[in-house]
Order: C-alpha cells, then structure tokens, then sequence
C-alpha cells in the first residue's frame, strides 16, 4: 500500500484528527507548563493516566476514562499537597512511584489482549474510534475554553506571582485549575502518545518555542506548531514503514527541540 | 482624604510583635522612608496594606483598595531563562489581574505600555528578554510596571538593593516625579536612607517591635534611634549624609551586609 491509500482509512483519518487536536492543547499549555516548572509534575501525572486506564481495563470499563479519572486525581492531589513548591517534585515521586507499582499490578491482574496492556504506556492511537473521538474533541474544547477565561491572571500568577498576589490575583486556586487542565489534556495524550512519551507533546515542543522566543505570544503560537508537527508529522512518517507512532512523535519532537537550542545560542551569540 | 491609614494597628506571628499601637496616616503625594533591621516587620507592614495579611488587632484603609497600589516586591532576580520581555511584564501592571485573553481594546493598550516605558527610558531594551538585563534595568521595568496602573499608593520594598549609585537616583527619582505630578503616596522601604534623603517627608523606624514616626530630624538623632535600639546609638551629619554609629545598628549593618553576600 502506498501513503495515499493508507491515508484512505478510516483509522489513520481518525487517529490524523485526534493528533492534531492534541498537538494543539498541548502546544497551548506547554509554555505555561515550562514557565511554571512543571514538567515533573506532568511526567507523574501522566503515570498516574496509566494507573486510571489499567484499572479501567481491569473493571472493562473504557480506557479513556480510566485515564482522565486517574490524571485528574493525580492533579488536584499534587496541587493540594504541594503548598510549598520546594517540596513538590519529592511528593510527585512519591506519589509516581505509588501509581506506577498499582498500574503494575492492575495490568498483571488483567486477563485480555496484551496489546491493551502495552498501549497504556507507549500509545496506541490507530486504536482511537470515533466516540474516543467525540471524547478527545470535546474536553479538548473545554480545556481550551477554561484557559482562555483564566489567561490573563495565569499568565501573571506564572511570571510574577508576587506582584500577582498583590493585584489579588487567586495564585493558588489559579494553580489548582490549571493543575486540572493539565490533567485533562494528559489523560488524553496518553492515548496517543502513552504514559511514557506524553512530555514529548506537553513539554518539548514549548521548550524547544522558549527558546528562540522571548515574546509570550510568539512562543505559544510557535509550541502548536511544533506540537502539531511532530504528532501530525510522527504518524504520517510511522504509516508506510509501519513503526511506532509514539517513536516518531518523540524523534520528530526532539530533533525541532535540538534545532531550536541551535538557533537560540547561535542567536545568543550574535 | 489620606491615602493610607492604619489605627491601633498590631501585628504578631504567635507571641511575637513586630508593631503594636500603630497610628499612621499618609497624605496624597506624600514619600514616607520605612526603615529598620533585618525581620523588623518592613514588608510585613507592606502586606497588611496590600490585604494579604490581616492585622492582629486595629484597622487599616487603603485609598481605592490594591487595585489602586503600585507595589514594587523585595527584589528577587527574575529567572533568566524566562519567556518574558520588559513590555510584558509592565502590560501585567495594567490589566493582568483581569480574566479572559484581553483581546479588546490593544491598541489603547499598547499607548499606555509604550509610554509607562518611555517614562522610566527603558524604550531600548523593553523587547530584550527580561532575564538578561541588568538589574537596574530590571528595576525600572519595575517600576513602569507599578506606574502603568495609575496607582494612587506605591509600595516599594527595597527599590534600591543591589543597584549602584547612578541608578539607585534614577529609580528614586522615577518615583519622586511621580508623587509630585500625580499626588501618589509613597511607602518607600529601604536600608540605606541616604540616597533618598532629599525625597524623604517622614519616616517611619521600626526597630524589635518599637516603633517611631516623624521627619527625618525627630527620627534621625541620637537620642530617638538609642531609645529605640535601646543601646546607645551616635547620628551624625555630615554635609546632607545621616551616618548612624552604634552596637545595635552597626551589628544590623553588617548582618544586612552578609545576607545581601549571601544572597
Ligand atoms: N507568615 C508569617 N508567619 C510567621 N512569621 C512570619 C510570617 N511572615 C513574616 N514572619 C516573620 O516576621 C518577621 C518580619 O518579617 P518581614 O519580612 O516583615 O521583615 P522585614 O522587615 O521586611 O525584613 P528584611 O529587611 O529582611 O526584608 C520575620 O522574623 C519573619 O520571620
Ligand atoms: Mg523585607
């Protein structure tokens, strides 16, 4: 088969949707993501996805909302926990390693398709159907309008929280919110990415726009495009060989990340 | 109407006072110095204005509530990797406490960051990333950032550490220009009362959980500042300059001195 016929199917058409629909909530959120030093925090989330869709497998109950319960779960609980932020990144381990071993032993105790089991960790989006779809569609709209109301004061609270405060700017429940959101839009990219690779749509494509910007608008508008470049792009390159999604999803990622460091010290330089 | 007004004011952390009987009231267009060691209640006094710290006892009122005030933070570097230019964080000033993306009404906007910038000179380098400058110029982003709002009170909290003379005058100066044309009070904390001498209406000295307010001449002598330390302390003046000798202060100076080392 050629590229253009496997375009032809009806799952690579969904899983082409589903990945730009997520390139673009995630290349939205990762600027605020590196700005608020959170990337730990996403990685622990996301094993916590994991936890969520391998008892949802368990109890035959859908993945995917296995996933959101566990990563909303895991937000709310990390931004509960961690009022003080020196000692967030040694409660998310403890906490990730928790879910990690649960998940474990979830998957160990789960009788079906081994295939279910892998995907959980490294993806599995030509697996997506169309009410993953709808699903991935609508809270993918939802976050994208929680976040457009919050903007402004996160925006603050992220940069210059003291002043923020001083505006009376709510930092802390802004945290929480924000910590929900990013929950959502984990639990979705584990379908597509798995537990393992979420930070390679969440966290490299901002990091890598962080670079070669310093105007906050450009560095969100250049984080989709990367995002939606690499998750695009990482399926479309996986078709004809049949490879892993999820591996050229992060290969592509890194390689727009690894061009990005160069332009910006080259940059720097000057 | 006063800008600023704090009555029977007291504040503790446990059984810890840092002021108690506090009766201040600060005029329009006003620049009171607020001074005192290390831990003596300075920004904690800063705090209960700006309602984010609640008085143990007493009442205090703000003209226009923290919407209005100009607050400048103990500075802290910002981060040098950090997404952020000048003119952002002065647009925070503005409108960042607002909900949704702020859209609407940009061009006016933009008028308004142009010229808070323009203000303080720092037009140059307002599109620079915001870690890489110096801090001087760090502090007058600061300060654009404080004025852009049109505040009717400016809380500054050591405004001048870590920047040489040449720019300690240019940020006090900033400030000064902006309490004589617009009748803004001034709440000015600072370790080093020299550089804003000539500004200077009233100050007000907090030393372990005393407290005195008055012009520099009734603060600043030797007999107040030894009841206060409650150690003898020598003022003397030398051309326009205040210099402080004494057991208490002088150990306060070198402390402050090693934790700005440290720091
Ligand atoms: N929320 C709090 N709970 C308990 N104690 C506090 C709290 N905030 C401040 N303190 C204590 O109150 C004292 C005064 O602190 P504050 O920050 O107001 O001092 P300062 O005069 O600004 O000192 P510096 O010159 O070092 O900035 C300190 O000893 C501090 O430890
Ligand atoms: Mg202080």
């Amino acid at each position: 088969m050629t590229i253009f016929d496997l375009l032809e199917l009806d799952f690579v058409q969904t899983a082409l949707i589903a990945a730009a629909v997520l390139g673009l909530v995630a290349g939205v959120l990762g600027p605020f993501i590196v700005t608020r030093k959170m990337a730990f925090a996403v990685h622990g989330t996301s094993e916590l996805a994991f936890t969520g869709g391998a008892a949802a497998l368990l109890l035959g109950i859908g993945v995917g909302y296995g996933a959101l319960a566990g990563s909303i779960f895991a937000a709310v609980l990390l931004g509960v926990l961690s009022r003080r932020e020196s000692d967030r990144d040694s409660v998310i381990g403890a906490i990730l390693a928790f879910g990690l071993g649960m998940g474990i032993l979830m998957l160990a105790l789960y009788k079906g398709r081994a295939a279910n089991k892998f995907g959980l960790l490294t993806g599995q989006i030509v697996g997506v159907d169309s009410t993953d779809l709808t699903l991935l569609v609508v809270s993918s709209v939802a976050v994208l309008a929680v976040l457009a109301f919050i903007y402004r004061p996160l925006f603050f609270a992220s940069v210059d929280p003291d002043v923020a405060v001083s505006r009376g700017v709510p930092v802390r429940g802004l945290s929480i919110v924000f910590a929900v959101l990013v929950g959502v839009a984990t639990a979705l990219s584990v379908q597509v990415v798995g537990a393992l690779l979420v930070l390679a749509l969440m966290i490299t494509p901002a990091a890598a726009a962080m670079r070669v910007t310093a105007s906050p608008l450009r560095a969100t508008v250049l984080s989709v495009v990367f995002a939606e470049v690499a998750a695009v792009g990482g399926i479309l390159l996986s078709l004809q060989p049949g490879l892993p999604v999820s591996a050229l999803v992060t290969a592509v990622s890194f390689v727009i990340y690894l061009v990005c460091r160069g332009v910006g010290a080259v940059r720097r330089a000057a | 109407m006063t800008a600023i007004s704090l009555r029977g004011a007291r504040l503790s952390y446990g059984d810890r006072v840092l002021w108690d009987g506090l009766d201040l009231d600060v005029e329009p267009g006003e620049f009171l110095a607020v001074l005192g060691p290390n831990g003596s209640g300075k920004t904690s006094l800063m705090r209960v204005l700006l309602g984010l710290q609640p008085l143990s006892s007493g009442t205090v009122t703000v003209a226009g509530g923290n919407q209005a005030v100009g607050y400048i933070p103990q500075q802290r570097a910002l981060d040098q990797s950090m997404t952020l230019r000048g003119r952002d964080l002065v647009g925070l000033g503005l409108d960042g406490a607002r909900w949704g993306l702020g859209l609407r009404h940009r061009r006016e906007r933009r008028i308004r960051v142009d010229a808070a910038i323009e203000s303080v000179g720092a037009t140059r380098y307002a599109d620079e990333p915001i870690g890489l400058l110096s801090g001087g110029e760090q502090q007058r982003l600061r300060v654009a950032q404080a004025l852009v709002g049109d505040p009717t009170v400016m809380l500054c909290d050591e405004p001048l550490l870590s920047l040489d003379l040449a720019n300690q005058r240019v940020v006090s100066e900033l400030i000064d220009k902006r309490r004589r044309e617009a009748g803004t009070a001034v709440l000015f904390v600072t370790h080093e009362l020299n550089p804003v001498l000539p500004l200077v209406d009233r100050v007000l000295y907090l030393v372990g959980g005393r407290f005195r307010v008055g012009t520099p001449d009734e603060v600043m002598n030797s007999r107040t500042l030894s009841e206060l330390y409650r150690t003898p302390v020598e003022v003397v003046r030398v051309r326009d300059q205040i210099l402080v000798v004494g057991a208490g202060a002088c150990e306060e100076q070198t402390h402050h001195l090693a934790s700005e080392a440290a720091s």
